[in-house]
């Protein structure tokens, strides 16, 4: 079946069996491997990615349910040459170790600020309680988020606005 | 993991996707959000020839209200109950469980409709429709059924749906009055399933008790009405006595194994446990709602 979606802005097309994965579309047919797969369970949100601005488990998703939608991954959040703040607030407090989770982790924090600018603690740590860190490293991943959220704060509203369509 | 090879059809019509199950029957799956398909389709437990997405049929992912009741569309997601001031305001035991299910990445796509047709005796909303009474609203070519989710989990991811048919909407009647519910879950980390849930919802008039529901995750072959617990409260009022009696009555109803998340007698008495508790928190909150 031919299935186009738009992939960090861009129109990407190609011929898929119907069982064939997002993810695996994303990583096999478009060699994006920044989208990781993890568990292929729905467990690990390691192959996190936004459809329509929302992040999903891309292993539980068809490639063909994505006919004519939008998709974001960790290769469309920086920002030109410039990271993007969420990226900025990963590289600032370590938010990350081996780094396997932290696509999914960049993502579920740059939806959750765009819904909610200025989340509490307890508001990030439920965002990404569907994503896990094998190196348990989520304390510097909350700060993470939250330095990326006063960075965004900072500057005026729109300009920060990594993961759009 | 690949699922076994499928066709994919999206219609874009009910008369469309009712005209594929009519032809197909048995050998299609219907699918909405894929939360729990696409994992049975990769691990294979489910091989169908078929696979119906009705992810791009019209106005069903619409949480409207027609006379008396709530009506949920097939493609509703569990995020938009989160997100529904409209059952915060009438159903706020939907709100308050919806937290509970799933993961939030999940609840993104996963819908309710979904979830109660996919029947199993772990998932939440089952139980939850069998405390709040709610209808399943089913269509084929021959017209609409109307069916009861009291009487409709047959077995385990079994339901009386029949091939032809696909599930548009849940019904749930509005409450009158004083109502009040809750969700009380005990799961090992976000994203498991339960070890025990329990739903409850109660209406009042005065301090007596008009309608109770009482629904049980987990603790059977499918979801459970706790009918014996239900009918315990009609017409009393929810003193210390009558709401240990319910969770005794309830305990009796259910049915668990032992299994990785704990022995069949600890479960029983998490009903029981679980049952007083909804039943103090959801008389909290029916004294709170001005009629």
């Amino acid at each position: 079946m031919k299935v186009t979606m738009r992939v960090n802005g861009a129109e990407r097309s190609g011929d898929v069996e119907p069982r064939v994965l997002l993810v695996d579309f994303l990583r096999t047919n478009l060699r994006q491997t920044g989208t990781h797969i993890g568990c292929d369970t729905t467990s690990c949100g390691a192959c996190t990615v936004l459809l329509d601005g929302e992040p999903v488990k891309s292993c539980t998703v068809l490639a063909v349910q994505v006919e004519g939608r939008g998709i974001i991954t960790v290769e469309g959040l920086a920002e030109g040459a410039n990271l993007s703040p969420m990226q900025a607030g990963f590289h600032e407090e370590h938010g990350l170790q081996c780094g396997f989770c932290t696509p999914g982790m960049m993502l579920v924090g740059t939806a959750l600020l765009k819904r909610n600018p200025n989340p509490t603690e307890d508001e990030i740590r439920w965002a990404i309680s569907g994503n896990i860190c094998r190196c348990t490293g989520y304390m510097n991943i909350v700060k993470a988020i939250q330095h990326a959220a006063k960075a965004q704060a900072k500057v005026p509203a729109g300009a920060a606005a990594a993961g759009g369509q | 993991m690949f699922p076994a090879a499928f066709d994919y059809r999206a219609p874009v019509s009910l008369d469309e996707a009712l005209g594929l199950l009519a032809e197909q029957g048995d050998a299609a799956k219907v699918m909405a959000g894929g939360q729990s398909l696409i994992p049975l389709l990769r691990l294979r437990f489910a091989q169908p020839a078929l696979v119906i997405d009705i992810g791009r049929l019209p106005s069903m992912a619409e949480i409207t209200r027609d006379d008396g009741h709530i009506r949920i569309g097939a493609l509703v997601r569990h995020v938009d109950i989160e997100r529904s001031t409209e059952l915060a305001k009438h159903l706020p035991l939907m709100v308050e469980a919806v937290h509970w299910i799933a993961d939030p990445l999940v609840r993104n796509r996963g819908t309710v409709v979904g979830s109660v047709c996919h029947a199993d005796p772990s998932g939440d909303w089952g139980s939850i429709m069998l405390a709040l009474n709610a209808d399943v609203v089913a269509q084929s070519k021959k017209g609409e059924r109307v069916i009861p989710v009291d009487g409709f989990f047959e077995g385990p991811f079994t339901t009386t749906l029949r091939p032809d048919e696909v599930v548009t909407a849940i019904r749930i009647p509005l409450p009158s009055g004083h109502a009040g519910g809750s969700y009380h879950k005990l799961e090992r980390k976000v994203g498991d399933f339960a070890t025990v849930a329990v739903s409850v919802q109660v209406e009042l008039e005065g301090r007596k008790v008009t309608r109770a529901g009482i629904g049980l995750t987990a603790v059977s072959a499918t979801n459970i009405k706790a009918k014996k617990a239900e009918q315990a409260l009609i017409g009393r009022e929810l003193t210390d006595d009558v709401i240990a009696e319910a969770g005794r009555l309830a305990a009796e109803a259910a049915e668990p194994k032992d299994d990785i998340r704990g022995t069949a007698a600890y479960k029983k008495d998490v009903v029981r446990v679980f049952v007083q508790r909804g039943l103090r928190a959801a008389l909290a909150r029916a004294q709170e709602v001005k009629a």
